[in-house]
């Protein structure tokens, strides 16, 4: 790329001061990003990350500081003036319209308009093809938001910011729903951007992707500038000292597992998919006993979601039956396996674990409502117990919220909201605990506690069943991991004898064995 | 002062209040635009209803004006209580016609008591409420698309079925004081504080008592938690083990209900016949909608937009028509009905304003 530029920076925000009531969100934030740097934003929940890039992309003004873009200043005031400056960003929470197609999605604002005003869809296609050819971010074009894993929306939004050829991109913790092998794949789709001249900012809190493909690092602590560092001249816990201010442990502490009767019986499990007109989940069959986590690991879209849905009841089975303490809950509604010990992590907590309109007390009950101790025998909600209750979970499980029982849902933090699902339903002291891709967007301190209540739970001879697509917590976190391939489990194996390599490649589909039904 | 300014029923009272001024000065402006020399007077009129009787009159007029309130206020409870389980039951205004016309046909066909006939009509409504939460809960059909088609099926079928007991002279069903006064609604002694007006019933204080239950139901119930839970978030309720489908009728069959009462409050007053030929919809039903988001979509609230809203019509009829045509009192009452529709958009606007003020005071620290 030839082109000249004027200043070393593509972007600067100089000195950057934001204030809300009560609360400095940004405390004097300078960033340089370089052209055609990978530029690493590093940051708890809540250490400013999200207000910094919302002053860059328009969403807030900050008090002080100034925005410079290739050496000139720069009034950025709403998302437009951003998007003219080339500014682009895939969100962590996918701005996606449900019930168009990923291609609609991708055109949408910048539609290729032919001299009657028809649409020319043709050629956006062939963009977008390329587009996904090029970089390996595999989508179909024509299949509704709405229908598609979390793992190619989140490649549609990538595709929609390389479809108006932005120069500078910000990803707001991509990785989080990907597998391993994609991680890479997307890695190498942000070294080939940089190498064309793109200037990247990579925000993040998982460290070793950092150190794999940053050039530079921006490290935030509590709106507090901490420092900028080249990523070859430090280490993973130098970063991460600085990001959390202390030593964190990284790894799980646990005794060796004493597993004993089987809780959770899967035999012959199949489940219809929403999306296809085929079985998400193929005749698949497992245990998980007391004492004992086992991990179901594999790439998102594997019939992971669907394993849930049917064990949980949110979905019917095709075939099949589930045995919950030897009783057969195969036809049992949500409420009764709720009532028989079954506690369920969901996966996506705005759309399941809350009803973000009720305050927090109200959803800390929410599957526990209608028992006696909250609700009277005419029906009247005991109001008193419930707020008792809830102040209780509060203060146990250590949820953070502005106004304690009486907040509002939506208005708390990811990880806090996630802490108020765990409290709920650990609480309910289950004889099984179902968690899906709990510790998705948090930071390292709350997946530290969150693991910590998982292994808690097993040695209180609990069965635990997590799903995760987090290698790390894969690795660490259980006794025995599935593998789950195009909706069967192709391998079982035990954390402490295999590698992250065989790992990917079960979950790759390139390895499998005959997983017997123990 | 800006704590007040916080709270939501205090945002929703000022809304509402907006709205109103709003609509009477756009409807001043329509009489302006029309014809200047009678606007002030006019307008003057409207807001005044009653008051613009002589003092011997004023209680009698506002008996008629609560008489027809009444109904109004169960509609607007109607669409409320369906629209925070996410249900916008547009077909209020058909289980309305369907509880006119049970209470009608029972009490001058079958020469019903007051209370069966009454009971009659809430049935109705609460069966027609729950056709189309059958239809939304098993087949997702849209509660609105079959709201309006059941509506339209419903005023026919009304039509023909009253034509058994309309007068032979007029396309009005018959008069229930002469057929059946037994069907008439007690009125407790209420007519007498009201100029012997006999439509002031025991409608008024029912009406309120079920406001209050519909507050109660909403607020402090389980079966109100379960429903609300279901409407912010149908997701979250199934996942909770809620069961949805049974709520969603059971929520439509509570408002058909409601419908279907207004309208035994209104017709078994004898204040009003049915009119066998009449080829629309009742307004009432449709009317409750925009009593309801005047309200603040809060069941007290509805007593008083449902008040308002009544009094304003009534209002109409007091225009001048020296100056004015006689249709324009609907205009102009329509017009402020209208306008009170925007109370949600100026709440918003408003909680924006406040957010924008404090990330400037935020600032300024």
């Amino acid at each position: 790329m030839g082109e000249t530029h004027n200043s070393e920076y593509a972007i600067e925000m100089l000195h950057i001061t934001k204030r809300f009531p009560g609360i400095i969100a940004n405390d004097d934030i300078t960033l340089q990003l370089r052209h055609g740097e990978i530029h690493a934003l590093l940051g708890e929940n809540g250490a400013g990350k999200s207000t910094l890039m919302s002053v860059l992309f328009g969403l807030y003004q900050a008090e002080e500081g100034t925005i410079k873009k290739d050496g000139r200043e720069v009034r950025i005031n709403n998302p437009n003036d951003a998007n003219n400056l080339g500014i682009g960003m895939v969100h962590q929470h996918f701005k996606l319209v449900e019930c168009f197609t990923v291609l609609d999605n991708i055109i949408m604002g910048v539609e290729p308009v032919g001299a009657l005003g028809f649409l020319q869809k043709k050629q956006a296609r062939e963009k977008v093809i390329a587009l996904s050819e090029k970089y390996g971010l595999q989508v179909d074009p024509d299949a509704k938001i709405e229908d598609i894993t979390v793992g190619m929306q989140q490649r549609t939004e990538i595709l929609k910011m390389l479809y108006r050829d932005n120069e500078i991109l910000i990803f707001d913790e991509p990785t989080a729903v990907l597998t391993p092998q994609e991680i890479e794949e997307l890695m190498q789709i942000m070294r080939n951007l940089a190498a064309e001249g793109k200037s990247i900012l990579f925000i993040s809190h998982k460290l070793a992707e950092i150190m794999a493909v940053a050039d530079r690092c921006t490290v935030l602590r509590k709106g507090r500038y901490i420092g900028t560092v080249e990523t070859k001249n430090t280490t993973m816990e130098e970063l991460s000292a600085m990001m959390v201010g202390r030593n964190v442990n990284f790894h799980v502490e646990k005794q060796p597992a004493r597993p004993g009767d089987a809780v959770l019986e899967v035999k012959h499990m199949t489940v219809a998919s929403r999306v296809h007109n085929n079985n998400a989940v193929k005749d698949v069959s497992f245990k998980v006993r007391r004492g004992e986590i086992v991990c179901i690991a594999g790439i998102d879209g594997n019939g992971q979601s669907e394993l849930v849905y049917g064990i949980t009841g949110l979905e019917p089975l095709v075939s099949g039956s589930i045995l919950l303490d030897g009783k057969d809950i195969t036809k049992a509604s949500i409420r009764k396996r709720s009532a028989s010990g079954m506690s369920h992590i969901p996966e996506d907590r705005h759309k399941h674990g809350l009803v973000l309109d009720y305050s927090l007390e109200y959803n800390m009950v929410l599957q526990t409502y209608f028992e006696s101790r909250f609700t009277d025998r005419i029906g009247f909600l005991r109001r008193k117990n419930i707020r008792q209750y809830s102040d209780r979970l509060i203060d146990q499980y250590d949820v953070r919220s502005g106004q304690g029982s009486i907040t509002p849902a939506r208005s708390m933090s990811g990880g806090n909201q996630q802490k108020a699902i765990i409290a709920r339903e650990i609480d309910k002291n289950p004889e099984v605990l179902v968690a899906v891709q709990p510790t998705r967007g948090l930071d390292v301190g709350a997946i530290e506690y969150i693991h910590k209540q998982l292994v808690a739970q097993r040695d209180a001879g609990k069965a635990v069943l997590l799903i995760s697509l987090e290698l790390d917590e894969v690795m660490d976190v259980p006794d025995r991991i599935l593998v789950m391939y195009e909706g069967e489990i192709v391998g079982e194996l035990d954390p402490k004898q295999t590698t992250q390599e065989e790992l990917g490649l079960y979950m790759a589909g390139a390895k499998r064995d005959e997983v017997k039904d123990q | 002062m800006r704590k007040a300014l916080k709270n939501e029923g205090v945002q929703a009272f000022i809304a509402s209040i907006f709205c109103i001024l709003l609509g009477v000065l756009i409807g001043y402006i329509v009489l302006l635009c029309i014809n200047p020399s009678g606007a002030s007077e006019s307008i003057l009129n409207v807001i005044k209803n009653f008051l613009y009787k002589k003092p011997a009159r004023q209680m009698k007029e506002l008996g008629n004006t609560l008489a027809k309130t009444m109904p109004l206020i169960l509609c607007s409870l109607s669409i409320l209580f369906s629209y925070k389980v996410g249900l916008f039951n547009i077909g209020a205004a058909g289980q309305y016609v369907a509880g006119a016309c049970a209470s009608l046909y029972a009490a001058l066909a079958w020469g019903w008591g007051w209370l069966p006939c009454m009971i009659f009509a809430v049935v109705a409504g609460a069966l027609l409420g729950s056709i189309t939460g059958l239809l939304k809960a098993y087949c997702n059909v849209n509660e609105v698309i079959s709201g309006i088609m059941l509506n339209w099926i419903c005023l026919y079928t009304a039509n023909t079925l009253l034509t058994n007991v309309k007068e032979s002279t007029s396309p009005y069903t018959m008069y229930l004081d002469k057929i059946n006064k037994s069907s008439l609604l007690p009125t407790l002694g209420l007519d007498r504080v009201f100029g012997n007006n006999e439509n002031v019933t025991i409608a008024v204080p029912l009406t309120v008592v079920v406001a209050v239950i519909v507050w109660i139901i909403l607020g402090k119930t389980k079966l109100g938690y379960e429903l609300k839970a279901t409407g912010n978030n149908r997701n979250a309720a199934k996942y909770a083990g809620m069961a949805q489908n049974r709520n969603i009728i059971l929520t439509l069959a509570i408002s058909g209900a409601l419908a279907g009462l207004a309208a035994s409050l209104l017709y078994q007053t004898g204040y009003m016949r049915w009119e066998c030929t009449q080829s629309s919809v009742p307004a009432m039903g449709f009317n409750g909608i925009a009593a309801a988001f005047l309200g603040g979509l809060h069941p007290i609230g509805a007593i008083f937009s449902s008040f308002f809203i009544q009094h304003i019509t009534d209002g109409g009829q007091y225009v001048n028509t020296n100056f004015y045509s006689s249709q324009i009192s609907d205009v102009i009452s329509s017009v402020i009905i209208y306008l009170c529709g925007f109370v949600l958009f100026i709440k918003l606007t408003m909680k924006k304003f406040l957010s924008k003020k404090d990330e400037q005071k935020g600032a300024k620290q």
